[in-house]
C-alpha cells in the first residue's frame, strides 16, 4: 500500500542516541530523555498487557449469565486490577511520558528536559509503584473497584489494599515529576524565537496535562494515604461507626480522579493535533483555539468532580450546580473536534497509519463525549449511573479515543524514535481491526446499560446475555488489533526501511534532526522563524543540519 | 416519571447520532473528496472566528437544554410527593430487608401497588449499597450513616428486577431482588395475607417504652425531654438558635448521638443507644414517632425557660430509667 | 547558567505548589471534621501543651533564619559560615524532632494514640494519676458551666465528657497525620541539609553558583510555612483565659 514516507535511500545516521553507549548501565543510568522515553515504553507495555490479560478474562467471564468461569472473588479482583492497572499504570503516563518525553524537548528546541535527573527519578518511581502493584497482584490480588469507596475498602475486605495503594502513590509520584519538568522545560527552555504562540499543540495539551497533574496527583496522594492509615490503624475519618464520612472519600477521591481522566485525555488530542496537519498537508484551523481548549479543559476539570457522585448523597443544590459545569467542560472538546474536522477541508489528505488512528480518534472521542452528556444530565444519570452505560463511555474515550491516539503516536514518531519504518499494510490492518474489534466490544455495553445491567457484576440476568457475547466476540478481535503492532514493530526494527529525518515531511522541530536524533538532540540550536504547522509554504520542509 | 427519563434519553440519542454521523460523514467525506492528488495541494486556511463562535454557542445552547430538562427530572426524582406509602428498606451484604408500615417484612423482594407514589427510606448495615430498579429508571445510593429516600409510581403490574448497583464485596452481583408490582385491589390482599407482629408504629410504641423514652419524652411541663407528639415534620430549634427539621435522619440521630443536636431549653442528659437499638428496631421508633403527628407549624419549643429540670432530679431519672430497662429487657446495656 | 538557574528555581517553585495540594486536602479534611466534632477539636486540642507548641514554632522561625543566613552566606561566598547557618539549622531542626518525640511519647502514655490503643474516659479508672485525661478534663469544664452552656450536674456532665472525649479521636487521628507528614518533611529536609553540607564542605557554592542552597532554603521555608499554619489549627482552637 501505499505511503506518504520518502521512499529515498536513506542510511541510518552513525551515531544516535540509541547506539551512543552501551550496556545496561548506560541505560539505567541515563539522564537522556530519549532514552528514558524508551525505558517508559517497555514498562508501560509490560502494564498494558497484563491489564488486557485481566481484560479478556472479564470478557470471557462475563460470556454467560451465571459465572461459570471464576468464582465470584476472582472476578471481583479482576476488574479492580484492570481498573488500577490501566488507569494508573497504562493510561496515565503513556502518551506524556513516552511520547511527551521522547518529543517536547525536540519539539521546543532543547538539549534535553529541564530536570533531566528528575526524569529518570521519575522513571524508578513508577517502576517502584508497579512493582508494589505486582505485589498486591500475585499475593491474593485485592478487590476493592479501582476506585476503592469506602466504608468497603477500609474496613470490609482482607485483601492487599495496602500494598496496592502504596503502589498507586507512588505511580502519582511519578506522573507530578514528569509534570513538573514539563511546565518549567515549556517555561524556560524554549529555542529563540518559539513564541508561546508558535509552540506546536502537542506541546500546549501536555503543558496543561502536566498543570492537572502537579495540582491534582497531591490529593490523591493524601487520600489514599488516609486510606491507608484507616485500614491500618481504625481511624475514623471514611468509618461512619467511628463518626468520619464515607461520602467524604469520594469528594477527595473524585477530586483527583476527575481531572485525572483529563490527564488522560489531553495528551492524546494533542498527539492527533500534531497527525491532522501532517496528513492534510494544511496548517490546524483556529490554532489558538484549539490551544486555549486544552487549558479550559484543564482549568474547568477540577470543579466537576462530584458529577460521579449524583446519586451518592450530594444535595440537589450541588448536584445542579456540578451538572451545569460539567456541561461547561464539555464544550472545549467539542471545539476541538469541530476544529480538528475543519483542519481536513480542502487539504491534500493522506491515509497512512496515523492518520486512520486520529480519524479513528475523532469518530471515537465524539461519541465518547457525547454519552458523556448523557451522564452529566442529572434526571437520566439517575438511572444510568453504576451500569453499563458508564462503562461503554469511558471506554469510548479511554480506549477509543486515547488507546487510538497512542497508537497514533507510536507510529507516527517511531521512525524518529527508532530511525526505522513500520511495515505500512501490516499497520493498516492492525488499525483497522482494532477499529472494528473496539465498536463490537464497547457498542452494545451502552445498550446494555440503559437495560439495566449494572456494573461489577461477576454474574447477570439472562435477559442480556446476547449484548454480552457480542462484546466479548468484540474483545477478541480488539486483543488482535492490539497485539498485531506489538508483533510489526518490534519486526521494523531489524527489518523496517530506514526512515531518513523526516518520511513525513512534517513541519516541527522534531524533524528537523536525523532519525534517530543525536544524544544531544541538535547539533546547533535551532532559531524558529515560523508559525508551529507552516505547511504549504513551499512544500518542502527543509532539513536543518 | 419514568416515561420522561426515556424522552431525555431519546432526545440525546437524537442529538448524539447526529452529530456522530456529522463528524464521521465530514471526515469520511473529507478524506475522499480531499484526497491527495499530484498537481493539487491543500489550501492554507488559519481559521474563522465566526465558525469557531458558533460552534461554540449551538453545543453550548443544546448543552443548556440538555441540562434544564435533566434538573427538572433531577429535582423531582429526588423529591417524593407528600403522600407516599412509605416503605422502609435496610441494605446489608448482601440482601435486602423491607418492612412495611403494617407491619409485613420481606426479604429480597419487595410489592407495590399501581397508581399510588411509594416512598422507600433506605440505610445500610454496612457498606454502600445501591437501590436501583432500572424499570422504574430509579436509583439511589444507600449510606451506613443516615437515610436515604427514593421514591417512585408503578403504573403497569409486573415483576421487575432489583439491582444493587454499588460495588460491595463478593456478592454484590447476588444482592438481586424482585419488585412486584400489583393492583391496588391485589395489593391490599397480599398485605391482609402477610403475617405481621403488628404495624411498625404499633412495634414502634412498644420499643419506645422499653427502653424507657416515656420517662424523659412526655407531654407535660416537667418532661426532661422534649414532646415528641407533633415533633416528626416540623422545625426544631435548636441550643445554639439553629433550627432543622425533625426528620427520619434527625430522630435516627437523636437516638444514637444525642448530643450532637440539644433541642433549646433542654439538658444533654439523654444516652445514647448505639449498641443498642438496631436498624429493624429504629425504623419502627421513626414509625412510631411519625405517627404521633399533629398539625401547627411553629417550631417546637416547648421549654421556655432552660433549666427547668431541677439538678437533683437528674440522678432519679437515670436510676429509674435503669430500674425500668431492668426490669423490661434485662439484656439491655446502659452506656 | 542563568537560565539553568531559572529554571531549577521555577521548578522547585512548582514542586512546592505540589506539597501545598497534598497538605492542602488534609487541611480541608480536617476543616470538615472541626466544623463537624467542634467540641471533641477543643477538647483534643486542650490535651495537647501549647508551650511546647510555642516552643517549637520559635524553633522553626529561628531554623528558617539560619537557612536564610546559609543562602546569604553562599551568594557571598563564604564557606565557613555557610558551614555554621547550615550545621545550626540541621541542630534546630533535630531539636524539634525531638521535642516531637517527647510529644508524641506523652500522647502515647495518655493512650491518646487513635486506633485500637484509644481509650475514654474508662482510663482514669484504670489509671488513676492521669489528670490530662480528656474525658476527666471535660467533665470538669462541664460541671463548671460557661457563657454559652450553663452548668450541668455531674452525671449529665459525665456523659456529655464521655461522648466528647469518644469523638476526640477524629481530632487526634489528624493530630498525628498532620505532624506525622510534617516531621516526615522535616525528617526529608535533614537529610537535604547533610546533603547540602557535603557539597558546602567542598567549597562548591559562590556568588556564581549557589542555587542548591537557595533551593534547600525553599524546601526549608515550605516546611516551616507549614507549621506556621499547623500550629494554630491543632494547638490554639478556643484557647482562652490559661484553658
Amino acid at each position: 500500500m501505499s505511503s506518504t514516507a520518502e521512499t529515498a535511500e536513506h542510511v541510518m545516521p552513525a551515531r544516535h542516541y540509541l547506539n551512543d553507549n552501551y550496556g545496561i548501565r548506560s541505560w539505567l543510568l541515563t539522564k537522556d530523555h530519549k532514552r528514558i522515553a524508551m525505558l517508559y515504553l517497555i514498562s508501560i507495555t509490560v502494564f498494558f498487557f497484563i491489564g488486557g490479560i485481566f481484560a479478556a478474562l472479564i470478557r470471557l467471564h462475563l460470556l454467560t449469565p451465571g459465572g461459570e468461569l471464576f468464582s465470584k472473588d476472582v472476578y471481583n479482583k479482576l476488574f479492580t486490577m484492570h481498573g488500577v492497572n490501566m488507569i494508573f499504570f497504562f493510561l496515565v503516563p503513556s502518551v506524556p511520558a513516552v511520547l511527551g518525553n521522547f518529543v517536547i524537548p525536540l519539539m521546543v528546541g532543547a538539549k534535553d528536559l529541564a530536570f533531566p535527573k528528575i526524569n529518570l527519578l521519575s522513571w524508578y518511581i513508577y517502576i517502584i509503584g508497579g512493582t508494589f502493584s505486582l505485589i498486591a497482584m500475585v499475593s491474593g490480588g485485592v478487590d476493592t473497584g479501582w476506585t476503592f469507596y469506602t466504608p468497603l475498602s477500609s474496613g470490609f475486605l482482607h485483601t492487599n489494599v495496602i500494598t496496592m495503594v502504596v503502589g498507586v502513590i507512588f505511580a502519582g509520584f511519578s506522573s507530578i515529576f514528569t509534570g513538573l519538568n514539563f511546565i518549567v522545560t515549556v517555561h524556560r527552555m524554549r529555542a529563540p524565537g518559539l513564541t508561546w504562540g508558535r509552540l506546536p499543540l502537542m506541546v500546549w495539551s501536555n503543558y496543561a496535562t502536566s498543570i492537572i497533574m502537579i495540582l491534582a496527583t497531591p490529593v490523591l496522594a493524601i487520600t489514599l494515604i488516609l486510606l491507608g492509615l484507616e485500614r491500618g490503624f481504625h481511624i475514623g475519618i471514611f468509618d461512619p461507626k467511628l463518626g468520619g464520612d464515607p461520602v467524604l472519600f469520594q469528594h477527595m477521591f473524585w477530586f483527583y480522579s476527575h481531572p485525572a481522566v483529563y490527564i488522560m485525555i489531553l495528551p492524546g488530542m494533542g498527539v492527533i493535533s500534531e497527525i491532522i496537519p501532517c496528513f492534510s498537508r494544511k496548517r490546524i484551523f483556529g490554532y489558538s483555539f484549539v490551544a486555549f481548549s486544552s487549558i479550559a479543559i484543564a482549568v474547568f476539570g477540577f470543579v466537576v468532580w462530584a458529577h460521579h457522585m449524583f446519586v451518592a448523597g450530594i444535595s440537589v443544590y450541588s448536584a445542579m450546580v456540578f451538572s451545569l459545569l460539567s456541561y461547561a467542560v464539555a464544550i472545549p472538546s467539542a471545539v476541538k473536534v469541530f476544529n480538528w474536522t475543519a483542519t481536513m477541508y480542502k487539504g491534500s489528505v493522506s491515509m497512512d497509519t496515523p492518520m486512520l488512528y486520529a480519524m479513528g480518534f475523532i469518530g471515537l472521542f465524539t461519541i465518547g463525549g457525547l454519552t458523556g452528556l448523557f451522564l452529566a444530565a442529572l434526571g437520566l444519570d439517575i438511572h444510568i449511573h453504576d451500569t453499563y452505560f458508564v462503562i461503554a463511555h469511558f471506554h469510548f474515550i479511554m480506549v477509543g479515543g486515547m488507546v487510538m491516539a497512542y497508537l497514533g503516536g507510536v507510529h507516527y514518531w517511531w521512525p524518529k524514535m527508532t530511525g526505522r519504518l513500520y511495515p505500512e499494510a501490516a499497520a493498516k490492518l492492525a488499525a483497522i481491526v482494532t477499529f472494528i474489534g473496539f465498536n463490537l466490544t464497547f457498542f452494545p455495553q451502552f445498550i446494555l446499560g440503559y437495560m439495566g445491567m449494572p456494573r461489577r457484576y461477576a454474574m447477570y440476568s439472562p435477559e442480556f446475555q446476547v449484548l454480552n457475547v457480542l462484546s466479548s466476540a468484540g474483545a477478541s478481535i480488539l486483543a488482535v488489533g492490539f497485539i498485531l503492532p506489538g508483533i510489526y514493530l518490534l519486526w521494523s526494527l531489524k527489518y523496517g526501511p530506514v526512515a531518513g529525518p523526516n518520511p513525513w515531511r512534517a513541519t516541527g522541530l522534531e524533524w528537523q534532526t536525523t532519525s534517530p536524533p543525536p544524544t544531544h538532540n541538535f547539533h546547533q540550536t535551532p532559531v524558529v522563524t515560523q508559525d508551529a504547522y507552516h505547511y504549504g509554504a513551499g512544500e518542502e520542509v527543509t532539513v536543518v543540519p | 416519571m419514568a416515561g420522561q427519563v426515556d424522552a431525555l434519553y431519546l432526545f440525546l440519542v437524537l442529538i448524539s447520532t447526529f452529530f456522530s454521523l456529522l463528524i464521521a460523514i465530514c471526515i469520511i467525506y473529507f478524506a475522499i473528496r480531499y484526497r491527495k492528488t499530484a498537481g493539487h495541494s491543500a489550501e492554507q486556511i488559519h481559521g474563522s472566528t465566526l465558525l469557531e463562535i458558533v460552534w461554540t454557542v449551538i453545543p453550548l445552547g443544546i448543552s443548556m437544554v440538555i441540562f434544564v430538562w435533566g434538573a427538572w427530572l433531577y429535582f423531582h426524582l429526588e423529591r417524593p410527593p407528600a403522600h407516599a406509602l412509605e416503605i422502609y428498606g435496610e441494605a446489608k451484604q448482601w440482601m435486602w430487608k423491607f418492612q412495611y408500615p403494617a407491619g409485613q417484612r420481606e426479604i429480597n423482594s419487595l410489592h407495590v401497588p399501581t397508581g399510588q407514589p411509594v416512598k422507600v427510606t433506605l440505610i445500610s448495615d454496612d457498606v454502600i449499597h445501591s437501590f436501583f430498579v432500572p424499570a422504574f429508571r430509579v436509583k439511589q445510593d444507600v449510606l451506613p450513616n443516615r437515610y436515604r429516600m427514593v421514591w417512585f409510581e408503578a403504573t403497569t403490574p409486573g415483576t421487575y428486577h432489583l439491582f444493587c448497583s454499588q460495588y460491595c464485596g463478593t456478592n454484590h452481583s447476588a444482592m438481586i431482588g424482585e419488585v412486584t408490582v400489583m393492583k391496588p385491589e391485589d395489593f391490599a390482599a397480599w398485605l391482609e395475607s402477610g403475617k405481621a407482629e403488628g404495624s411498625l408504629a404499633s412495634m414502634g410504641e412498644k420499643m419506645f417504652q422499653q427502653y424507657g423514652c416515656t420517662t424523659c419524652h412526655r407531654p407535660d411541663s416537667g418532661a426532661r425531654g422534649p414532646n415528641l407528639e407533633g415533633l416528626f415534620g416540623r422545625p426544631v430549634r435548636l441550643q445554639d438558635n439553629r433550627v432543622v427539621l425533625a426528620d427520619e435522619n434527625y430522630i435516627r440521630e437523636s437516638i444514637l448521638d444525642p448530643n450532637a443536636k440539644i433541642v433549646n431549653g433542654f439538658q444533654p442528659i439523654m444516652p445514647t443507644f448505639r449498641g443498642v437499638i438496631n436498624e429493624d428496631q429504629m425504623v419502627q421508633i421513626v414509625a412510631y414517632i411519625k405517627s404521633m403527628s399533629q398539625q401547627t407549624g411553629e417550631p417546637l419549643n416547648n421549654r421556655s425557660t432552660p433549666g427547668q429540670i431541677r439538678d437533683t432530679e437528674v440522678p432519679n431519672v437515670q436510676q429509674q430509667m435503669q430500674q425500668d430497662n431492668q426490669k423490661q429487657k434485662p439484656t439491655g446495656k446502659q452506656p | 547558567m542563568g537560565q539553568q538557574r531559572e529554571a531549577s528555581t521555577f521548578g522547585m517553585w512548582v514542586f512546592l505548589l505540589t506539597e501545598i495540594m497534598m497538605f492542602g486536602g488534609l487541611f480541608a479534611a480536617y476543616m470538615i471534621y472541626r466544623l463537624l466534632y467542634y467540641h471533641a477539636f477543643v477538647a483534643g486540642s486542650s490535651s495537647i501543651s501549647v508551650g511546647w507548641g510555642f516552643v517549637y514554632t520559635l524553633v522553626l522561625i529561628c531554623s528558617s533564619l539560619t537557612m536564610a543566613l546559609a543562602v546569604s552566606a553562599a551568594q557571598r561566598g563564604i564557606r565557613r559560615l555557610q558551614e555554621i547557618f547550615i550545621v545550626l539549622t540541621m541542630i534546630l531542626g533535630v531539636v524539634f524532632l525531638v521535642i516531637k518525640g517527647i510529644e508524641y511519647n506523652a500522647k502515647y502514655q495518655e493512650h491518646h494514640i487513635p486506633g485500637g490503643f484509644f481509650q475514654t474516659f474508662d482510663a482514669v479508672k484504670n489509671h488513676p494519676g492521669q489528670e490530662e485525661n480528656i474525658a476527666a478534663q471535660e467533665q470538669e469544664r462541664l460541671e463548671k458551666g460557661s457563657k454559652e452552656q450553663p452548668a450541668l450536674s455531674p452525671e449529665a456532665a459525665k456523659q456529655a465528657a464521655a461522648q466528647i472525649a469518644k469523638q476526640s479521636e477524629i481530632f487526634f487521628c489528624f493530630y498525628f497525620a498532620m505532624t506525622g507528614l510534617h516531621a516526615l518533611h522535616m525528617i526529608i529536609g535533614l537529610v537535604l541539609m547533610t546533603w547540602l553540607l557535603l557539597k558546602v564542605r567542598k567549597g562548591l557554592f559562590g556568588p556564581q553558583y549557589y542555587t542548591p542552597v537557595e533551593l534547600s532554603g525553599l524546601y526549608w521555608h515550605f516546611v516551616d510555612i507549614v507549621w506556621i499554619f499547623l500550629f494554630p489549627l491543632l494547638y490554639l482552637i478556643n484557647r482562652t483565659h490559661g484553658h
